[in-house]
């Protein structure tokens, strides 16, 4: 068996493709080493990831096929599914040596599935920009937490900065354990390296609240009762619609102390 | 802020629950100035209710006082209710706290009339106005426009709102007076004619000065109340469709009627509201809107109501076995969206992908299309079931409804954006 070790990144990905053509040897196995840690595979080898390789196998990629296939891509390396590294490598390989642009041809497995996680991917994003919930702090910036299945922060950035420009925020991945905070200038990311937040329900402690902070939630909550028709009332659908796993974090799904 | 509002929201927001127009889609209003918020093109919901509708604006009535006496509605004159009103300020500090918090993509203001519906409709205009001027707020805004109000009214209004609704709610004027005495159709369609005006000349506008504001940018819509009045399905998706063509709405709610005032006698005797009837009807705008279909081929006067049992489009095809079976490696696009079983989705990617060979019923499945209804229905690469004539539409009709899991036979709100008319 052929392992391939690299270290997570997209680019430490792409850095991997650039090996497979340079030593034309394709690996069997690819392991991500997030924590760079001295392998624990035998007889594997270690990707050095390698921003110049990376640009050349994304920019050759571009030059087979169109823009949004690429994002497909990267779109379904962020799902970190189980062996989707080697689902991408070998939609790669598929693009690369045929001799005509094949990224519509939806008949073929990889480019179907690819496809379908990009799907999943965004859907995910989507729900993120759905279901995340500010809660104002006493120095006036506006934390949210999630716990995304998909690694999709990095594609939600850009529609929050749009929307909230005039008002600092923090969005956090609890699972991921990285967030970005955004200054009124510029988002960058960091770790949290306190327990300064519930990892459960991803509140803020009382003391940092702002004042009005619990009124607005009280608000919101009697509001979101109010909407509902009970002569329509129907659990199965709304636990589809609104899937368990995002309660935890939505402020009118949380049950008065 | 003060805690005694939490309560004037309830009463309000429990008064506006039964509009069903809950969509921030359509219109695309950036950023400007680094100010708050933006419009996104397709719209976000945020929440979904118990009843599994979508949340996706603070829908609030202004006030629950009202000087009409609608059957059909809770906060008419006659009805003993508690009665409030929000202030300009309430509502626009509300709409903001809200919206940067991300509960919401914007605000739907409707109310009640009080004293006439031109002050109404000023005091409402006054909302909007602030939001956009004082608080540089970029988010969704749409407005229920009074019936009766003046055309100049409306036209201010436009001019901040991102979408204008005028609810018809009865789909004839006849039954429309009965029901609610102080309305016509003139005090619907005079407001809703001078939308539609606004909105023709500033596209004109636009092309010469690029920098005039927008005017209701997200278009109009309208609602519709299904199941109040006798009127049959074909009058409501003609009704419905004539307003796409000539009014050009962005969009007809259908909402099955809920027996609130349920001592009045010009009401129907219903228990529950006729939510599979709104659900196909739905459907049938879908079919209209997305896949083509004209409305004398779901409904007409031989077959004037929609079917219950099963959807518009499977309910069309059974009606014309002689359409079929059509070949997926070489019917067009259109005729593709016709076989039920295949939604838009997945007949892009039959059209997409067959350039490269033949498609056989195995990538068919892969692809999306529902195998179980299609087969019937197609020739594919190597496919050999029964078509539909063989087995015969009314048979057919039997053997599927038999697959159909049974909560989608009971309960489907309306307003969904995936729809299940594939
Ligand atoms: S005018 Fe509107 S709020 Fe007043 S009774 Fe009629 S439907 Fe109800």
């Amino acid at each position: 068996m052929n392992t391939w070790i690299y270290d997570n990144s997209f680019e430490g990905f792409l850095t991997l493709v650039f090996n497979c053509y340079e030593l034309n040897i394709f690996p069997d196995i690819i392991k991500g080493n997030r924590n760079n840690q001295p392998s624990i595979f035998p007889e594997s080898y270690e990707v050095i990831t390698d921003e110049t390789k990376a640009k050349r196998v994304w920019n050759g990629l571009h030059k087979k096929i169109s823009n949004s296939s690429c994002q497909l891509l990267y779109h379904a390396f962020l799902s970190e599914i189980c062996d989707v590294e080697l689902m991408i490598l070998h939609y790669i390989r598929e693009v690369f040596e045929s001799p005509i642009n094949i990224e519509l041809n939806f008949g073929n497995h990889y480019i179907l599935e690819m496809l379908k996680m990009d799907k999943k991917v965004t859907r995910e994003a989507q729900r993120v920009l759905m279901f995340t919930r500010f809660q104002k702090t006493t120095d006036e910036i506006y934390y949210a937490s999630f716990d995304p299945k998909y690694n999709v922060l990095p594609l939600t950035i850009n529609h929050f900065e749009n929307r909230f420009a005039d008002q600092k925020w923090i969005v956090y991945d609890t699972r991921r354990n990285y967030g970005f905070y955004y200054d009124l200038i510029n988002s960058t990311e960091f770790r949290f390296t306190e327990n300064t937040i519930n990892r459960n329900t991803g509140t803020i402690d009382k003391s940092m609240m702002a004042e009005d902070e619990q009124l607005f939630q009280e608000l919101w909550k009697s509001y979101f009762k109010s909407m509902c028709i009970k002569e329509r009332i129907n659990p199965k659908l709304h636990m589809q619609l609104l899937p368990k796993r995002f309660w935890k974090y939505l402020t009118e799904k949380q049950n008065n102390e | 802020m003060k805690e005694e509002v939490i309560k004037k929201l309830e009463i309000l927001a429990g008064a506006a629950k039964y509009d069903v127009s809950c969509s921030s889609s359509g219109s695309n209003r950036s950023n400007t100035n680094k100010g708050i918020g933006n419009a996104a093109y397709c719209g976000i919901c945020h929440s979904f209710t118990e009843d599994g509708r979508c949340v996706s604006l603070l829908k609030v009535m202004m006030t629950n006082y009202c000087m009409y006496d609608c059957a059909y509605c809770a906060n008419r004159k006659s009805n003993d209710i508690e009665r409030t009103a929000l202030s300009v300020d309430e509502l626009t500090e509300l709409t903001i706290s809200f919206y940067r918090r991300n509960y919401i993509e914007g605000l739907f203001l409707s109310s009640g009339v009080v004293k006439s519906p031109d002050h109404t409709m000023s005091l409402m205009t006054r909302v909007a106005k602030n939001l956009r001027t004082l608080h540089n707020y970029n988010g969704y805004i749409h407005l229920k426009s009074i019936p009766g109000a003046s055309p100049e009214l409306i036209r201010q209004a436009g001019l901040y709102a991102d979408r204008l609704s005028v609810n018809i709610e009865i789909p004839t004027e006849a039954n429309l007076k009965l029901l609610a005495p102080e309305k016509d159709y003139t005090s619907i369609y005079t407001p809703m004619n001078s939308i539609h005006q606004g909105i023709l000349e500033n596209k004109e506008d636009t092309k010469k000065i690029r920098s005039i504001p927008k005017f209701v940018p997200a278009g109009q819509s309208t609602q519709l109340i299904i199941g109040a009045t006798p009127d049959t399905d074909n009058h409501i998706l003609s009704l419905a469709s004539n307003l796409y063509q000539h009014q050009q709405l962005k969009r007809v709610y259908y909402s099955g009627y809920i027996p609130i005032n349920t001592n009045d006698s010009r009401l129907p005797a219903i228990i529950t509201p006729p939510l599979v009837r709104e659900n196909r009807l739905y459907q049938s705008d879908w079919l209209i809107r997305f896949y083509s279909f004209k409305v004398d081929e779901i409904v007409n006067e031989k077959h004037p109501n929609l079917d219950l049992d099963i959807d518009p489009k499977l309910s069309y095809a059974l009606r014309n076995p002689w359409m079929f079976p059509i070949d997926i490696n070489k019917a067009p696009y259109e005729l593709i969206l016709r076989v039920p079983g295949i939604g838009v989705n997945s007949a892009r990617l039959i059209i997409a992908s067959r350039q490269f060979g033949k498609i056989n019923s195995y990538q068919l499945q892969k692809m999306g299309v529902v195998m179980k209804r299609a087969r019937y229905f197609i020739t594919c690469n190597e496919l050999s079931s029964p078509t539909v004539n063989e087995i015969k539409p009314e048979n057919l009709k039997l053997l599927l409804m038999k697959q159909l899991p049974k909560a989608k036979k009971v309960k489907y709100p309306g307003q969904l954006k995936l729809f299940d008319v594939a």
